[in-house]
């Protein structure tokens, strides 16, 4: 089990700016801590071997650590408020679609405080709407006797009338089936009189004495609304009607509306002391909600239908530790991949890497001096794949990789560790998908060492340490670049670009925001040369939160590689509006941008490219000056081939421009990998490596009217190669002519 | 339906796994290893790595989030290959009734 784990308070810095480090460690141990700049993450002793590389900061130095922990689950939570405590009669309701019903104890809304048994809690336990009441010296639960089902609306309400002497409860479903008895309304004799301490209202949680929350609920929740008298049963429908009815406005205490302020984390209340409210832990929004009727798609066209929140008990958005040390980046720090290596000093061989990125000065002395080359540091990606889960918790894993799933120590902490956070592939535990992903937390697949059940056969890298076998290869060329991240780009937009002539990409850039994209294609209008030396890049469109550094979002729409597919009707981002799902589907397909676009996926062996007439075009001699095979890449530390994993090819019918040559392509991949599933609209037998024409990676050039240029490799192995025999070899021969080339001032002529 | 496995008919693809456990299949090998590879979570034989690169120990999975991985120290392998071997040969084991030597 890990011993020492952290994370930072951002993945990326300037010069001059201060990164905090936020450091836990098992048993308040001390620790060591040192910075070290990633050269090769990879300890593969096939390859170069790990280049870690200390940095003599005011970080080094021992620290006395601590235990910090990271609280999970989203709840919606109201500061209290006098008129939250009504001293007599009051009712609540809800409208709830459980997608967890049975478990024991889920928290939806209340004012309750278990250390003094006082307040009120609406819950569900193992099914059953239930109400929790107490006056501080004993308490009172009344609960319906039925069970809800998941996935089913249902309104809910609770009332309780002093002077009667009453409670009553309500759980109806808006839809009745036969034979399914779901449905009760009680009343019974109120024990006690309730006290509500003065507390925050929580939704979707309780607190516990030492302030964590407890209880979370799964499920999406609508139109929460309070008042401050007992209502009728024939009343209760009209308090979700909007506007609300006069009679009852003259009642209400708060109204929450899930379907304002959808992009942030505030929540908005209708009623008239002004009682919004604050989302934690980033629970779902613009989700489906219980009136919605398939009349919009959109929940801008219609937010009042997009009235639900879904919570979840695994959310997380910000672990919110206290920082153990802090690091001022010094004015001539390299720009490039950094991270805090942190370490017992009890000899328990327990330690762990907090990476982060040191990016150009901002502003005019950015863009002074620079090297001409830029790696884009695909962050949006690496925040997708944020403490992957699927290797544990999805069956079929084992028979897509076509063989047995490597578990790394921080895998089996993840495993038995929830709380850290899931990522864009997980679902959560409720089954819903999970489609926010925030960078502070401790990202356990964002290190460098980390041996990933995803990458192929051999080195096993996948994102962040795939991509140092290039930072590698550029640090045994002498040469020189700056790193800028996706969020950079988010933020800058195409002037991040512009002081460079060549970008590198990683090995599988495959998020990005409209913004984003739109920098490269403006940038590419300019006349930049774009190496693009992975695969599956372009695929998704995100959005960033809008207020919150460090927080994308997804909506797996329409189709494409899905681990969870969004629900029908939620198919645009939260935080911007935007459709999401597949560039493809967005009608800006990858090989708008480099030319190629997804084509096939497995993750069992790599294999070769072969080269094509293309290559022998003098638009391209550049290219393989030096290099007469006619096969390329058959070696490698990814799966013993430059061509593997995510495969891309060339086709013009999806946007791949008329000027692109097909250098090389690969071939003889094994039955494992697939043709990519929006490909296929009709099912044939014939969608695998040894059967399939669109089962291969081509390498691909192509000029831009602005005289730049696009070079494509089209495979996530490709980088996994460069280090072969020495780093002579003829992928890394490739690479180096083209970035040579690239870099040169003279244009590409049409 | 999933695939049963015949141990008469399906014996002699035993021989191309263990030459190649990792690496293209002939199409009715690949039948046998998806039966074997499928199935539920509970239970499924998994590696974990305990020194990189050159030490592998069988493990089985809870089926649960949230629960331990089980490891069997007692079954320690030094090529992922050698790892590939064993973990069919239980799995034939489990389907057929047959010992495989």
């Amino acid at each position: 089990m890990l011993q020492i784990l952290g994370y930072a308070d951002r993945l990326v810095a300037a010069p001059g700016e201060t990164i905090r480090f936020m450091v836990s460690v098992a048993g308040s141990r001390p620790y060591r801590a040192e910075i070290v700049r990633i050269i090769h993450g990879d300890a593969n002793p096939a390859g170069p071997g790990l280049k870690l590389r200390p940095v003599e900061t005011a970080v080094t130095g021992s620290y006395q650590g601590r235990e910090q922990h990271a609280d999970a689950g989203s709840f919606m939570r109201v500061p209290d408020h006098p008129k939250l405590r009504p001293d007599g009669a009051f009712t609540v309701l809800a409208m709830a679609w459980p997608t967890t019903p049975a478990l024991e104890r889920q928290a939806l809304i209340g004012q309750w405080q278990a250390s003094t048994a006082s307040g009120w809690a609406l819950e569900i336990l193992q099914g059953e709407l239930a109400l929790r009441l107490g006056d501080g010296r004993q308490s009172q639960l009344i609960r319906t006797g039925k069970a809800m089902g998941a996935r089913r609306w249902y309104l809910l309400a609770a009332s309780i009338d002093p002077a009667a002497g009453l409670v009553s409860l309500v759980q109806r479903p808006l839809q009745h089936y036969p034979h399914i008895d779901d449905s009760a309304s009680l009343t019974a004799t109120l024990d006690l009189a309730p006290a509500t301490p003065p507390t925050d209202l929580l939704l979707a949680g309780q607190a516990l004495p030492d302030s964590r929350i407890e209880q979370h609920y799964n499920g999406k929740l609508d139109s929460p609304v309070l008042f401050d008298r007992a209502l009728a049963l024939e009343e209760l429908d009209a308090a979700f009607l909007r506007p609300m009815p006069e009679a009852l406005r003259r009642s209400l205490i708060a109204a929450w509306d899930f379907g304002q302020a959808i992009p942030s984390t505030r929540v908005v209340d209708l009623g008239p002391h002004g009682l919004d409210a604050q989302l934690v832990n980033l629970p779902a929004r613009a989700m489906k909600g219980w009136n919605w009727d398939g009349g919009a798609m959109r929940w801008t066209d219609r937010p009042e239908h997009y009235g639900a929140i879904h919570f979840h008990d695994d959310d997380l958005h910000d672990c919110g530790w206290q920082a153990d040390f802090a690091l001022t980046l010094p004015a001539d720090l390299p720009s490039g991949a950094y991270a805090a290596h942190v370490w017992l000093e009890d000899g328990a061989a327990a330690e762990d890497y907090i990476t982060f990125f040191v990016r150009p000065p901002r502003g005019p002395a950015g863009k002074q001096g620079r090297p001409k080359a830029a790696f884009l540091v695909p962050t949006a990606s690496y925040l997708a794949y944020a403490n992957d889960h699927s290797h544990l918790d999805a069956e079929g894993a084992e028979m897509l990789m076509g063989r047995l799933l490597v578990y790394q120590p921080t895998d089996l902490y993840l495993q038995e560790h929830r709380e850290l956070g899931l990522a864009l592939y997980d679902t959560h535990s409720d089954g819903s998908g999970v489609c926010y992903s925030a960078a502070q937390r401790p990202i356990l697949n964002l290190r460098p060492k980390y041996a990933s059940w995803l990458g192929a056969h051999g080195s096993g890298l996948w994102q962040f340490n795939a991509d140092t076998h290039l930072f590698d290869w550029l640090d045994h060329e002498g040469i020189e670049v700056d790193f800028i991240t996706d969020e950079d780009l988010e933020a800058e937009g195409v002037s991040l670009l512009e002081p460079y002539r060549v970008i590198l990409t990683g090995t599988h850039p495959e998020y990005h925001s409209k913004r984003m994209s739109d920098a490269m294609l403006a940038w590419l209008g300019q006349g930049g040369r774009l190496m693009y030396l992975g695969a599956n890049g372009w695929y998704w469109r995100i959005a960033w939160h809008q207020s919150l550094p460090g927080v994308i979002e997804v909506r797996r729409a329409e189709d494409g590689i899905r681990t969870w597919a969004a629900e029908p009707g939620e198919y645009f981002h939260s935080f911007s509006g935007e459709f999401g799902g597949l560039w493809r589907r967005n009608g800006r397909p990858p090989n708008v941008v480099v030319g190629l676009g997804f084509s096939a996926q497995g993750f069992d062996l790599s294999s070769y490219y072969r080269r094509q007439p293309g290559s022998h075009d003098p638009r391209v001699g550049f290219i393989f000056e030096g290099v007469d095979d006619e096969i390329i890449g058959d070696f490698g530390l990814v799966g013993g081939g430059a061509a593997g994993l995510e495969l891309d090819r060339a086709d013009q019918a999806l946007g791949t421009p008329p000027n692109l040559l097909v250098l090389a392509s690969s071939e003889n991949h094994t039955d494992l990998i697939l043709v990519v599933s929006e490909e296929v609209n009709v099912m044939t037998p014939d969608l695998t490596g040894s059967q399939s024409p669109l089962v291969r990676a081509d390498l691909a050039f192509f000029e831009t009217p602005a005289g730049g240029a696009v070079f494509s490799v089209g495979s996530i192995a490709w980088c996994g190669s460069l280090s072969h025999n020495g780093y002579a070899n003829n992928v890394a021969r490739i690479t180096g002519n083209v970035l040579r080339r690239f870099l040169a001032p003279e244009p590409f002529t049409g | 339906m999933s695939y049963q496995i015949d141990p008469r008919r399906d014996r002699e693809l035993v021989d191309e796994f263990r030459q190649r456990p990792i690496g293209q299949h002939s199409p009715n090998l690949q039948r046998v290893l998806n039966t074997l590879r499928g199935g539920p979570l509970k239970g499924k034989y998994v590696l974990v790595c305990t020194k990189p690169f050159a030490e592998w120990v069988l493990a089985r999975h809870p089926g649960e989030r949230g629960q331990p991985i089980e490891l069997l120290p007692d079954q320690r392998f030094t090529s992922l290959e050698e790892a590939e071997w064993a973990v069919f040969r239980l799995r034939w084991l489990a389907h057929t009734g047959e010992e495989l030597n």
